[in-house]
């Protein structure tokens, strides 16, 4: 039988996920046996080159290129799984939600202490090159379909772990208290 | 310091717990509480400014900002709404020039929704500067905007007096009894005093087993036994004892009480007497919730007359050392003040947060004395098994639910009002005493209880089978069941106190899902995840209202899931509902970028 293909990416995160897959050690010699990596940071697969089985996702999404990817990823993936806060809650970057788009534009480009004065034009970033910002960050469940969440700050990397191994092997997910306590 | 501010505190004896007659002298007089006042609060109360602020805001009958001339709350209930409420809204904001939750630019008229204010049986309705405008038409709001104009007073505005004591001269009020149906308990004949007669010839512990052996259970809804309760507080260790008569009736759909406190206080009071006597209390609050404000003089006019009597005060009924006295305490405004343990927290002039239980109000309850706290109904119907004997009381009724109960019937039927009948009638005789027909549902003990199809209809009231606190809303053929359940989950979003996180989150989610099937867009995993989230309410809250704010739903989806799966697109299993174009185009125009579409 094949291996598994497995996909991630990070959107709006601060690919501190991705740190705790990292975090899993040793085993990561293991996970190679276990799975194939396709579009990643792992291994710097830029675009999807096959139909995978799992798609992790951290981050929510901020900007339109994350929704681009987030939507690749449904279409590629047959199992999405969002790990961590962001991508469940959509986490430090939501405090924005709160606040106009338009204020935190202004705020970041006109009025805030490092640029009041120094953009008399009034410029604010808009080459069409650039993903437009949403109006306000969202869940990845808000915007497609998610299978599993891994929550955490980020997720312990046994979290992780068991997870991926529990849908690689069809086993019951082990979930002791200490992955998943954040107190 | 204004010296308005001090001698208002001053008249609380400067003490904290009294922080909600405080705020309501000040709002009495101006409509409002200011900063400043806030802050000279906290300094003569020896508190911080935030506690005075935190109990203020909690309620919404307070405000920190002027509210208009002529502050006008109008009840947004579901049988409001079903009466023609949105026409009667929408003539205010015509007529004022304002919108609902605003303050009219000429500051005369303050336009606020309001939850179910105990009208249900004469909506739409309206509280304006404290007094009610039952049965408000389109008509009405019109001549009502116009005279204010003109510069009359609400009080110039009052057309006609109900019947029975809603026009003595203490009452004054246009509300109606309504009241179709009287039992043989709370609304047989009575002669005040016929209960604390007995009081001279028996021992507090005699009397808690007389209630024990009548088997009476809480009438608010939860259905302790009442007997149980008052032994369970009287045997506590303590230093003092208090009664607190629960009158915030706040469930939508229920108005019972407000009968009972209008045409039968003496029997209530009797009863908070009786219990006093019974677990040796020296003091009880009646709660009352302000939107029953209209009948204040009127209370206090007959415990001034017990006074008199020598039924309170010191040596009543020449018992000697049995010192008791009643004082009314007013809520402002929220619905889960109705938990016995919120109450308490509101009676302390604090935010009305329910509280962990254990330990619970019998052992620690009212400024951390032995409590006990007993609905209007419950009390008034001791009063009658002290005068009569439990055992006259357990003749009614059936095996484990003895006496009578009031309902209070309201919705899509003849003759909407208060009935009491004896537990033991089926829906059915129920809907047929009242005047229903082609009733689609029964929403049996408002929107926290459950919602129930004509294949229950056959089903008992009482303990045994169909419990409620006596709210029965019925819906009738026609209505969008959906819109029921849409209008009690906005109810729950509203009165949350937002201490548990599900509570505050969730009910907004299943709410925002609820509106995603009603606008056709749902899909067949939304009702699933609908009903695996709405039974988290039920372990994760701590009070009843988080614990049951998921009823609505769950249980129409159990007995109307036809109505949910016919608005559900077909063969589609998940729909996010995300539209990137509008989710970018405010970010695009504030950059100056107008992306294809």
């Amino acid at each position: 039988m094949s291996k598994p293909i497995v996909a991630t990416t990070s959107l709006a995160g601060c690919f501190g996920c991705h740190m705790s897959i990292l975090d899993v050690d040793e085993r990561i010699l293991d996970l190679f046996d276990l799975v194939e990596f396709n579009k990643s940071p792992i291994d710097d697969i830029k675009e999807f080159t096959k139909m995978c089985d799992i798609g992790i996702i951290e981050g929510g999404c901020c900007n339109s290129e994350n929704v681009h990817v987030l939507k690749d990823f449904r279409k590629n993936c047959k199992i999405l799984i969002s790990l961590g806060e962001c991508a469940i809650m959509g986490g430090l970057p939501a405090m924005r939600n709160n606040i106009p788009i338009e204020e935190c534009l202004r705020e970041a480009y006109l009025d805030g202490p490092s640029t009041k004065g120094h953009n008399p034009d009034g410029i604010m970033p808009n080459d069409e090159e650039l993903p437009i910002l949403l109006n306000k960050v969202y869940p990845c469940h808000e915007v497609v379909k998610i299978d599993y969440y891994l929550p955490g700050c980020p997720p312990r990397a046994d979290l992780i772990w068991n997870a991926l191994v529990a849908l690689v092997t069809g086993d019951e997910m082990k979930l002791p208290y200490e992955v998943v306590k954040f107190d | 310091m204004s010296s308005n501010v001090q001698s208002i505190v001053e008249k609380y004896g400067n003490n904290a717990n009294r922080l909600m007659d405080i705020l309501h002298d000040i709002h009495s007089e101006k409509g409002f509480v200011s900063n400043g006042e806030m802050k000279e609060i906290a300094l003569l109360l020896n508190i911080s400014k935030v506690d005075v602020e935190q109990t203020l805001t909690f309620y919404h009958f307070f405000s920190e900002n002027p509210r208009g001339k002529y502050t006008i709350y109008l009840n947004n209930s579901l049988v409001a709404e079903m009466m023609g409420r949105e026409e009667v809204a929408k003539t205010f904001e015509k007529a004022t020039g304002t919108k609902f939750g605003t303050v009219s630019d000429d500051g005369l008229f303050g336009l606020y929704d309001t939850s179910c204010i105990g009208m249900n049986d004469q909506e739409p309705a309206a509280i304006i500067n404290g007094i009610v405008f039952p049965r408000v038409t389109t008509y009405r709001v019109k001549e009502l905007i116009r005279s204010f104009r003109q510069g009359h007073t609400v009080e110039d505005m009052i057309n006609s007096y109900g019947g029975g004591q809603n026009q003595s001269e203490l009452v004054q009020a246009m509300v109606t009894n309504n009241l179709n149906r009287r039992g043989a308990v709370i609304f047989s004949d009575y002669t005040p005093g016929e209960g604390l007669e007995k009081l001279k010839s028996l021992k507090p512990q005699d009397i808690i087993e007389e209630v024990k052996n009548s088997n009476i259970r809480g009438r608010g809804g939860a259905g302790f036994p009442t007997g149980l309760k008052w032994d369970f507080c009287s045997k506590a260790e303590g230093d003092e004892r208090f009664v607190l008569c629960n009158a915030d009736e706040g469930e939508p759909g229920t108005f019972k009480d407000r009968v009972i406190l209008t045409e039968r206080p003496s029997l209530m009071f009797e009863g908070m007497i009786i219990a006093g006597y019974a677990i040796n209390a020296k003091l009880g609050l009646l709660y009352l919730r302000e939107e029953y404000y209209y009948l204040k003089k009127h209370l206090e006019f007959v415990l001034s007359d017990f006074r008199q009597k020598g039924w309170l005060g010191n040596n009543i009924l020449g018992i000697e050392g049995f010192n008791y006295d009643i004082r009314i305490q007013f809520g402002a405004g929220a619905y889960v003040c109705g938990e016995e343990s919120a109450l308490i927290e509101s009676c302390e002039g604090k935010r009305g947060e329910p509280r962990n239980r254990p330990p619970f109000p019998v052992q620690v309850g009212y400024l951390n004395q032995q409590t006990i706290i007993n609905n209007v109904e419950s009390l008034s119907s001791v009063t009658k098994i002290i005068a009569n004997g439990a055992d006259w009381f357990k003749s009614m009724g059936t095996k484990e639910s003895s006496g009578t109960k009031l309902l209070s019937i309201s919705g899509d039927l003849k003759y909407p009002g208060t009935f009491e009948v004896e537990w033991g009638i089926t829906i059915n005789e129920m809907l047929e005493m009242a005047g229903a027909t082609d009733v689609k549902a029964v929403q049996v003990g408002g929107p926290s209880g459950r919602l129930i199809g004509p294949n229950e209809f056959h089903r008992t009231i009482c303990y045994e089978d169909l419990p409620t606190g006596g709210a029965m809303i019925v819906i009738g053929e026609g209505r969008s069941i959906l819109d029921v359940v849409m209008n009690f989950m906005d109810f729950f979003i509203e009165e949350s106190c937002g201490s548990c996180a599900p509570c505050r989150y969730l009910t907004v989610i299943l709410r925002n899902k609820m509106k995603k099937i009603i606008d056709g867009k749902g899909v067949a995993s939304d009702l699933d995840e609908i009903v695996h989230w709405g039974k988290q309410m039920k372990i994760a809250n701590r009070c009843g209202l988080g614990q049951s704010a998921a009823n609505p739903i769950l249980t129409s989806i159990e007995n109307f899931r036809h109505e949910y799966e016919a608005k559900i697109e077909k063969g589609k299993d998940f729909d996010t509902e995300f539209d990137l174009n509008s989710a970018i185009i405010e970010s695009a125009r504030a950059v100056g970028r107008f992306p294809e579409a």
